[in-house]
């Protein structure tokens, strides 16, 4: 496939692995975050972790947003659904998440809900504008790069005039959560070293919010594409500004970010959402400012208020390790639940609800490695 | 490194009192072979159903050994490019009596169809179930028809069964691989999904990738007569694709496998349509490929003969078999680095066959 797999070539990558490994110093250990569950999935789904030095280690962040969509709002979901007027769209990866009690949405819609699975936010306008009875709610998700589409899905809705079209709104923010992370007090404190930084979303929303990391907090962040060798050339370049000592922005995916990000993007999304004052994230708990509701003007196509959803929150299974997980502190396997009762079928915590989630990928592509460290030993 | 020891999986019970199905249960994945676990195996019980194959093979009063299978179709749409339900259906029950090693003698078709379909749709599923089965030498002999009420059923469902005879002396089985055997496909892998999706509502696209639904028997007498004994085990790695085929062989056979992703064949249009999708070409179903596994000494000659084959053109050794206690079916990337190459859990392509 031209312009793809020249990135994911096998002897290019060998080359910035042999770079990486000549550069790291042998006498530190280097611990970066990939924030976003694309960049753990490219790092699983291509076996990136062998390719890379021993004394350097890549922690799985909480930027899947399936992962950190807290219990209480599937319940709210399945709940919408339930409603005998209501048809709930969304997309597949949704389905199978667990809510209180074993409920999923894929077990709401065998016991007879309406539930649509969608592969793009203007289907669920279309279907409220062909099922005109029906009142069609877009259970939208996601971080900064899917917000406009469903910004542009209210904007069509209003154009359409169609008044049974509303949306359940979880959208969240990357720089708020990666904040929260920097200034949970942990004791020792969490060594993270740098960020790479997800492309998607500095195609949207640029290069400047990052900056207070780089600044205030000295760490390097390097924005970076979704193909095995981006990762890798951002690893690289992650390395040079640590033993650089420099703490900077930089971007790895030219192709496609620029620094100022989609103007047209934020200021469509800025007219159509505000900030919550809070939103529970699955693993970090309550966050200040971090996440988006649609504006009071647009209320009428507010699911939340159409229908009274009042979010009752849900307590994970205490002995879920995935907090500690999401912030570096501890590894998948270090948890009781992983690989017994939490399972990819059967999730118990954020990391292992979705495929991207740091729990689910080491499941999916890496446990290998647990056993051949078993039978090192 | 106690922590890092690996576990048994916890595998959950049904819960027959309050559970219900859910479309996970027909993917091919671990949901079904769990339903199909505590629910059939449990109410059918007997051994010839625990031989956990696509077909079963028995011996028949009157000496030597058959196989039969039986198999439903639900496919959507009903036509779709390089075939449609009707040739499907022939192909995949031949298919799944082929994979024993048997030689595919009849077939039986029943058509559960919806009140309203058109008789002239009905009438070119049917023509196209004829020519599949004249095509293959395999006649539908025997069959049922039922209909129910409008919104009870999609268009038209077919269930079919199928026998074949098993040559004297020929063992082929799920069970069979063992350590240090080769693993070969038969061609490229995923052609069948992609051309289904293709066809979907609302997410058409343009390409020019047909299903690769074809009768394999044919290719299945070449390579018997030319691996002999050293041939260990075959199978159609339908919905699941080759991951989940290989994951069950290796349950099955209690070893592990090594592939390489380099060696196994995809062709570019279906590489590039499953990057648009989101989809792992090594998930996606195949209707007219193979997985066969085979002791190293009889491999290049098995090769070599399914090449010569129309239907084995491409075949490509992908890997072997490995001693591994975890069962895993491990794979090098082409990045090279390494990975598992698992179940899939959930469903990626309902309604698929």
């Amino acid at each position: 496939m031209k312009y793809v797999d020249e990135y994911r070539d096998g002897a290019l990558a060998r080359g910035i692995a042999a770079t990486i490994a000549a550069e790291v110093l042998p006498d530190r250990r280097y611990a970066f975050m990939e924030f976003c569950g694309g960049h753990t999935h490219a790092i699983s789904r291509y076996g990136i972790e062998d390719l890379l030095p021993e004394n350097l280690r890549m922690i799985h962040g909480p930027g899947c947003p399936v992962c950190v969509l807290p219990v209480g709002r599937i319940d709210d979901a399945i709940r919408l659904a339930a409603n005998p007027a209501v048809t709930l769209c969304t997309y597949a990866d949704l389905m199978r998440v667990p809510g209180s009690h074993g409920a999923s949405l894929l077990k709401a819609k065998a016991a007879g809900a309406d539930i649509r699975m969608i592969y793009s936010s203007l289907d669920a306008v279309r279907i409220a504008a062909a099922e005109p009875g029906r009142e069609v709610v877009f259970f939208a998700i996601g971080f900064e790069t899917t917000t406009p589409p469903t910004a542009i899905a209210l904007r069509q809705a209003i154009a359409k005039g169609l008044t049974n079209f509303s949306i359940f709104c979880n959208h969240v923010l990357t720089p708020v959560a990666m904040r929260t992370i920097l200034d949970t007090n942990d004791e020792p404190p969490i060594a993270i070293d740098g960020f790479v930084g997800p492309s998607h979303v500095s195609s949207i929303i640029g290069l400047a919010p990052y900056r207070e990391f780089a600044e205030a907090y000295r760490k390097p962040v390097v924005i970076a594409g979704f193909e095995p060798l981006d990762v890798m050339q951002a690893i690289l370049m992650l390395v040079r500004q640590v033993n650089e000592q420099r703490a900077e922005v930089e971007n790895q995916y030219i192709r496609a970010v620029t620094a100022a990000g989609n103007v047209t993007a934020q200021n469509l999304c800025a007219e159509i959402f505000e900030l919550r004052d809070s939103f529970e994230w699955r693993g970090l708990g309550n966050v200040a400012a971090s996440a988006l509701k649609l504006r009071d003007a647009f209320a009428a196509y507010d699911a939340e208020q159409r229908f009274a959803v009042r979010t009752i929150a849900a307590a994970d299974n205490p002995a879920c390790e995935c907090p500690a997980i999401l912030r570096g502190r501890k590894k998948p396997a270090d948890c009781k639940l992983f690989g017994t009762i939490c399972t990819p079928e059967t999730p118990t915590g954020a990391c292992m609800v979705s495929s991207e989630g740091a729990c689910a990928a080491h499941y999916t592509y890496g446990r290998f490695r647990t056993h051949q460290m078993q039978v090192a030993s | 490194m106690n922590s890092e020891a690996p576990r048994k999986s916890f595998r959950r019970k049904l819960d027959i009192a309050n559970g219900r199905i859910d479309m996970s249960h027909g993917s091919g994945g671990r949901a079904m072979a769990d339903l199909i676990a505590g629910i059939f195996r449990a109410e059918f019980a007997n051994d010839l159903l625990d031989q956990g194959n696509d077909q079963a093979s028995f011996p028949t009063p009157t000496g030597g050994r058959m196989v039969m299978t039986t198999d439903g179709y639900v496919v959507s749409p009903l036509f779709f490019p390089g075939g449609d339900i009707g040739s499907l259906a022939v192909h995949g029950t031949i298919n799944d009596v082929a994979m024993s090693g048997a030689r595919p003698l009849y077939l039986s078709a029943s058509f559960i169809i919806e009140e309203g379909f058109a008789f002239a749709d009905l009438q070119r599923i049917a023509r196209s179930m004829g020519d599949a089965s004249r095509e293959a030498g395999v006649p539908v002999i025997t069959g049922d028809t039922k209909v129910v009420e409008r919104g009870k059923a999609d268009g038209v469902f077919i269930a079919t069964a199928g026998i074949g005879v098993v040559p004297d002396g020929l063992v082929l089985s799920g069970d069979r691989a063992e350590p240090g055997d080769i693993v070969i496909v038969s061609g490229s892998m995923g052609d069948h999904g992609v051309a289904i999706m293709s066809s979907r509502e609302n997410l058409e696209f343009e390409t020019e990738i047909l299903s690769d639904s074809a009768a394999l028997h044919g290719l299945v007498a070449v390579m018997v007569a030319a691996a002999g004994p050293h041939l260990k085990l075959m199978r159609d790695p339908t919905r699941g694709g080759l991951a989940a085929t290989l994951n069950e062989l290796a349950h099955q056979s209690k070893i592990g496998f090594r592939i390489d992703e380099d060696a196994i064949p995809v062709k570019p249009q279906v590489a590039a349509a499953c990057e648009l999708l989101g989809l792992d070409p090594l998930f996606v179903a195949n209707e007219g490929k193979l997985v066969a596994v085979v002791a190293p000494a009889g491999a290049d000659a098995l090769l070599a003969a399914m090449r010569a084959h129309r239907l084995g053109a491409d075949a490509a050794i992908i890997g072997k078999a490995v001693a591994d206690e975890q069962r895993f079916v491990q794979m090098t990337t082409s990045f090279g680095g390494g990975r598992i190459v698992d179940w899939l859990s959930g469903e990626q392509l309902p309604r698929i066959c």
